[in-house]
């Protein structure tokens, strides 16, 4: 019986050893170990046995069915992680393929430069200010030392729709309405929005455009804080190492007037294409504002002094992002747009 | 303003400086130099030739071969210019010259004749057609009979001369002169401005014997000055003269016009010359012009007068517009031999509005417009008689006609050096101060430690001490000044629940993909209340330059969807835009009513993932989403009603309500409007945006978060075609009690195994109690009474 119990025992083993699915060592287990097997049915037959050698006899039918039940499980996790390795092979994808897009959209480019400015100036303290861009020409002129008349006015043919109503040329009306609405106060602000000139459009003109000016009032305001102003804003915008410098120039509502040019962010100061080499790309027009701009508001100019900029973020797009022609910005062409999602950050 | 640096020199040192390195110092002391033209252009090897002969080239009509004289030799050249001619004085660009534009002159052989260079025009010496004198526009140009054979004619003509353009400000009409500039330049290299010498003969008989003078306007006509000058010859001005004018932008017409031009060039007053027999009546009377009087002025045009518009007659009729254009019947031809030198200050404001009325600007009106200096008036008038006399060989009459009322008081403008340092931001000091005062030839005394200064006519743009501070700080230096920041104390700055509200909106459009669009305000009549919200009075421009640009759009929708069909011509299918901006409504007042809207359009696929198999066109509902969504993100609850706009899909169109009030429109657009536009399924929206962001919200306080499970019933239900769910949704939440947390439409079949006109529409309602866990015989009783109340109302359960 010792023999017959070892015979099965290498018999077993080999068909475990065999088993190459699942199934076939499942149908090992019930073959040997299953409630109708040969071990089992050696078990039964101990009865048959002297009563002396049945504990013996009995242990050993244990022993060889715990190394059987153990050969057979440990085959058993072998195959299984086997087969589910087979299946994972089975389902591999090609990841090469393109993901499901995720729609995406995106801000318009004159948004994006417009939105960097407000946000710069917002850090520094200005307030976000806005006005209609259908405006009274004493808003848009009177009050900004342009009376009727004058020959500044030739500068910027404007489109009336009444005598005294026009579409604003600028968004300096803004500030207009601010220095009349603060009756006196210190003021901070930035004015970006949509004006309107009469100009043919073409790859530089365009009847309609975007700008941004900036107003700050208060006392003892300086000329030199109008140059520390913009240097921040320079090298926010167009990098760390943009110097600037000033030139005079002239706006009837500011007095002293000076243009701001802004080292070449290309060339670094060397002369390219961009800056046409002169090393230096004007970015905006400043100025303190005009003591009777001051007066007309109701400000005291010698209590309170201020200065204005104002600049055309279609401009600074244009320099920033390379775009040659000022109608991309109205055509709406996707190929154009999309191309401002990515982050520059 | 084009300057000539050599005509500049008559009058300061330029230190022998570089055209472009004193270009440069121009521009950062404040008149911009907009460009440095080398009048040479980098010309060689041209020189005076003198044609020996000139016989025409046997195979060729319209080509002459001429034997000229270049100095070194003679030799044949072939030229095809009408004009040549047996014993010219000539332009020769010799073998080997280089011209403007690249050319290089070779010797050539012209059907069968050897050339040996060219005879050049002006315009092959990178002169402009239009300066170039009337008499060799067509052809080659002619020089004076002693110009020296062989000789340079760069060197001679005036052509090895660099002129700098300025880009002038308004308010610098001061440099638009020679000697404005020259002013300008020596308070900037520390020059000595040298004015003309003028000195002539005059004949014993006075001007006032042969000319009398009326001024009826004296506001618009405070100074007149008039010169008589007899016995000239109207001739060609030697060519110094020419070459300058042309240097400075002016066609040389002859003499006498050559030197008013001059004149008004060097000092910046206007002058006007009148043939003195064609006035006939030897007075001058200024007036306004009567109503409808007509005068044909130089240009050949006929002028129809009006009472506000200043003249000069000869007492009878109108011979020029004042300040603007000289008349015709009075205009100085070769026959003239007796000439009135008109100088005048004539009233700003006048000589813009008529040079407006007249569509004429020229020299003379854009110098009056911006105001003349009153104490270059008679200077003028005397130099301009002084080269009169020396060029057309004139005899001047002494004295001269004057009308004088006009004030040539300097201003006086006080300032303390304190204030200066304080606006600037720095220190200047006051010895500094005084400096560059004295550089800029303004009169200065230093009183009790103030500035006293007395400005110059010729200034008129300094009036305040502000613009002192400029003067000095520019010729300073702007690079001097410190960069600092405001010392105030600091203010928070942001934006308003507004702005911050629209960035929101915008965020939202775009993650949700659509891209932002700009289009423009003004557009057609016929576009400008397509899909308007509210339909109001257009608004026209006064002056449009356009019909397509000509009203203020009251619908952000027509010009949205022209970019659409742009992309889509452009085979970009798929296209979805969003845009805020204005609308224009009429007002209460004179001002608009400026709505900020918010349209969106969307064509071809919305999602589109084709390998994959998913594709799903736009429709109606993509926008609605997108409506809803941004209600939910702003807190808004807003309803949809079905509705009707002219161009949408009548079955397809719902307005957007908001509290009671319809604030915007989704549809899809009409077929025939589709076509028209050459687009396909097209869904629109367009949203009072200001209603929505104007919206106050209340502030956010979170739910609890549910601690028993809900529970979920499906119905499906037959209901007639007609029905809207959310007709039966209002039945189900009504019928559902306070156990009924949600209500969703999961399913919709329209198909062929639904019995004619009948839908089926399945809803999965929500039960929850906060409280407890639900039992399921506490659902089925609420459950029971919504399927009560479907039947109740006609709908059919689908099992
Ligand atoms: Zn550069």
């Amino acid at each position: 019986m010792e023999a017959q119990l070892q015979e099965l025992k290498t018999q077993a083993l080999e068909k475990i050893a065999s088993a190459s699915t699942v199934k076939e060592l499942n149908d090992v287990r019930v073959a040997y170990l299953g409630k109708k097997g040969p071990i089992t049915d050696l078990l039964k037959g101990m009865g048959k046995l002297p009563a002396e050698e049945r504990p013996k006899m009995g242990a050993l039918v244990n022993v060889v069915r715990e190394q059987v039940t153990s050969q057979l499980e440990g085959r058993m996790v072998l195959l299984e992680e086997e087969a589910i390795n087979a299946k994972l092979q089975s389902e591999t994808i090609d990841i090469t393929l393109p993901g499901r897009p995720v729609k995406t959209g995106n801000s318009h480019p004159l948004t994006r430069v417009v939105e960097e400015i407000e946000d710069l100036f917002i850090s520094m303290g200005y307030e976000v200010a806005e006005g209609p861009e259908v405006e009274k020409d004493y808003y848009n002129f009177e009050a900004l030392n342009l009376p009727k008349g004058h020959p500044a006015r030739d500068m910027q043919d404007s489109f009336y729709i009444t005598e005294d109503v026009l579409l604003r040329t600028h968004t300096s009306p803004v500030q207009a309405r601010t220095m009349e609405a603060k009756g006196g106060e210190p003021i901070k602000i930035i004015c970006p929005g949509k004006v309107y000139r009469r100009d043919s459009d073409d790859a530089t003109h365009s009847h309609q455009f975007t700008q941004i000016e900036g107003l700050v009032i208060g006392e003892d305001i300086r000329m030199s804080d109008l140059k520390g102003t913009l240097s921040v804003f320079a090298k926010k915008m167009f990098g760390d190492d943009r110097e600037i410098r000033l030139r005079p120039s002239f706006f009837p509502f500011t007095e002293p007037s000076v243009e701001m040019d802004i080292s070449c962010f290309k060339c670094g100061g060397s002369g390219c294409n961009v800056c046409k080499k002169t090393g230096w790309i004007e970015i905006l027009g400043a100025g303190m504002v005009h003591p009777n701009v001051l007066e007309m508001a109701g400000y005291d100019s010698k209590r309170l002094t201020g200065f204005a900029f104002g600049m055309g973020p279609e401009r600074i797009a244009m320099l920033k992002y390379g775009v040659e022609d000022i109608r991309h910005f109205y055509t709406n062409d996707v190929r154009f747009l999309s191309q401002f999602q990515r982050t520059e950050l | 303003m084009l300057v000539s640096i050599n005509w500049l020199k008559d009058y300061v040192n330029t230190q022998q400086l570089p055209p472009a390195e004193l270009g440069e110092k121009i521009t950062r002391s404040g008149i911009e130099v907009d460009a440095v033209i080398d009048r040479s252009h980098g010309m060689t090897n041209v020189v005076v030739g003198y044609v020996e002969s000139c016989v025409k080239h046997p195979e060729a009509d319209k080509l002459s071969i001429c034997q000229v004289d270049v100095g070194e030799e003679t030799t044949q050249i072939i030229c095809g210019a009408p004009n040549i001619a047996e014993g010219q004085k000539v332009i020769v660009a010799r073998p080997g010259a280089k011209l403007p534009g690249g050319m290089k002159i070779k010797k050539a052989k012209l059907r069968g004749e050897e050339s040996n260079g060219m005879i050049c025009s002006l315009q092959e010496l990178g002169i402009e057609g239009k300066l170039v004198p009337k008499a060799y526009a067509e052809g080659i140009y002619v020089l004076p009979a002693d110009s020296e054979t062989g000789s340079d004619v760069i060197a001679n003509f005036n052509l090895d001369d660099t002129v700098l353009e300025l880009g002038l400000t308004p308010n610098r009409a001061d440099a638009m002169s020679m000697l404005g500039v020259a002013y300008e330049v020596g308070a900037i290299l520390s020059e000595e401005v040298k004015l003309p010498e003028i000195s002539y003969q005059e004949s014993a008989d006075t001007a006032a014997s042969m000319l009398t003078l009326t001024v009826d306007a004296p506001e618009a006509n405070p100074l007149y000055v008039a010169k008589v000058i007899r016995n000239i010859k109207v001739q060609e001005s030697p060519m110094w003269l020419q070459q300058r004018l042309m240097a400075a932008g002016v066609r040389p017409h002859n003499n006498v016009v050559d030197v008013t031009n001059y004149v008004l060039m060097e000092y910046g007053q206007p002058l006007h010359a009148f043939d003195y027999d064609l006035l006939g009546t030897g007075n001058i009377t200024v007036r306004h012009a009567k109503e409808g009087e007509m005068i044909t002025t130089l240009d050949d045009a006929e002028r129809k007068l009006s009472a506000h518009q200043l003249v000069i007659t000869n007492g009878k009729k109108p011979v020029a517009i004042a300040g603007v254009m000289g008349g015709a019947n009075s205009e100085v031809s070769d026959a003239t031999t007796t000439v009135v030198i008109e100088s005048a200050y004539f009233e700003s404001g006048s000589v813009r509005q008529t040079s407006k009325d007249h569509g004429l600007r020229s020299d003379a009106s854009s110098r009056f417009e911006k105001g003349v200096d009153p104490n270059r008036v008679i200077p003028a008038a005397e130099r301009a008689a002084q080269l009169l006399s020396e060029l057309a060989g004139g005899e001047v009459l002494s004295g001269s006609v004057v009308f004088d009322k006009v004030s040539k008081d300097e201003k006086i403008v006080k300032v303390s050096p304190d204030f200066i340092n304080s606006r600037l931001g720095m220190k200047i000091a006051f010895e500094e101060m005084l400096d560059i005062l004295n550089r800029l030839k303004f009169t200065t005394e230093a009183v009790n430690g103030q500035l006293v200064i007395s400005v110059p006519t010729r200034r008129q743009d300094i009036q305040i001490p502000e613009d002192i501070i400029e003067e000095i700080a520019r010729l300073h230096g702007y690079d001097e000044i410190p960069a600092t920041l405001p010392e105030a104390e600091t203010t928070p700055g942001g934006l308003t629940p507004y702005q911050a509200k629209r960035r929101i909106v915008r965020n939202f459009l775009e993650g949700a993909g659509l891209l932002q669009a700009t289009t423009y305000s003004l557009t057609s009549e016929k576009s400008a209340k397509q899909f308007a919200l509210e339909k109001t009075e257009t608004t026209r421009l006064l002056m449009p330059m356009s019909e397509e640009r000509s009203i203020l759009r009251q619908s952000l929708l027509p010009h949205l969807l022209e970019s659409v069909t742009y992309n889509t011509a452009r085979r970009i299918d798929s296209v979805a835009l969003y845009e805020t901006g204005a609308v224009f409504l009429k007002g209460n007042d004179e001002l608009l009513n400026e709505q900020e809207h918010l349209a969106v359009a969307i064509t071809g696929l919305w999602l589109d993932n084709s390998w994959q198999g998913e594709k799903k066109p736009v429709d109606f509902f993509v926008l609605k989403g997108i409506v809803e969504g941004l209600g939910a993100k702003l807190g808004a609850e807003l309803t949809f009603e079905r509705g009707q706009m002219d161009d949408l899909h009548p079955g397809r169109t719902a307005f957007v309500v908001l509290g009671g009030q319809r604030i915007g429109v989704i549809g899809q657009l009409h077929p025939s409007e589709q076509k028209a536009r050459d687009l396909k399924t097209t869904v629109v929206m367009e949203l009072n945006l200001a209603a929505l962001l104007n919206l106050e919200t209340e502030s956010l306080v979170y739910t609890q978060v549910p601690r028993y499970p809900s529970m979920s019933r499906d119905v499906a239900l037959v209901l007639s075609k007609f029905v809207e769910a959310a007709t039966i949704e209002n039945v189900i939440r009504s019928a559902g009690g306070k156990l009924l947390k949600d209500v969703r439409v999961f399913d919709l079949y329209e198909g062929d195994k639904m019995e004619e006109g009948k839908k089926s529409v399945a809803f999965s309602l929500t039960y929850f109690d906060p409280e407890k866990t639900l039992t399921d015989e506490e659902v089925t009783k609420a459950h029971d009474k919504v399927l009560a109340a479907l039947t109740e109302v006609g709908a059919e359960l689908r099992s």
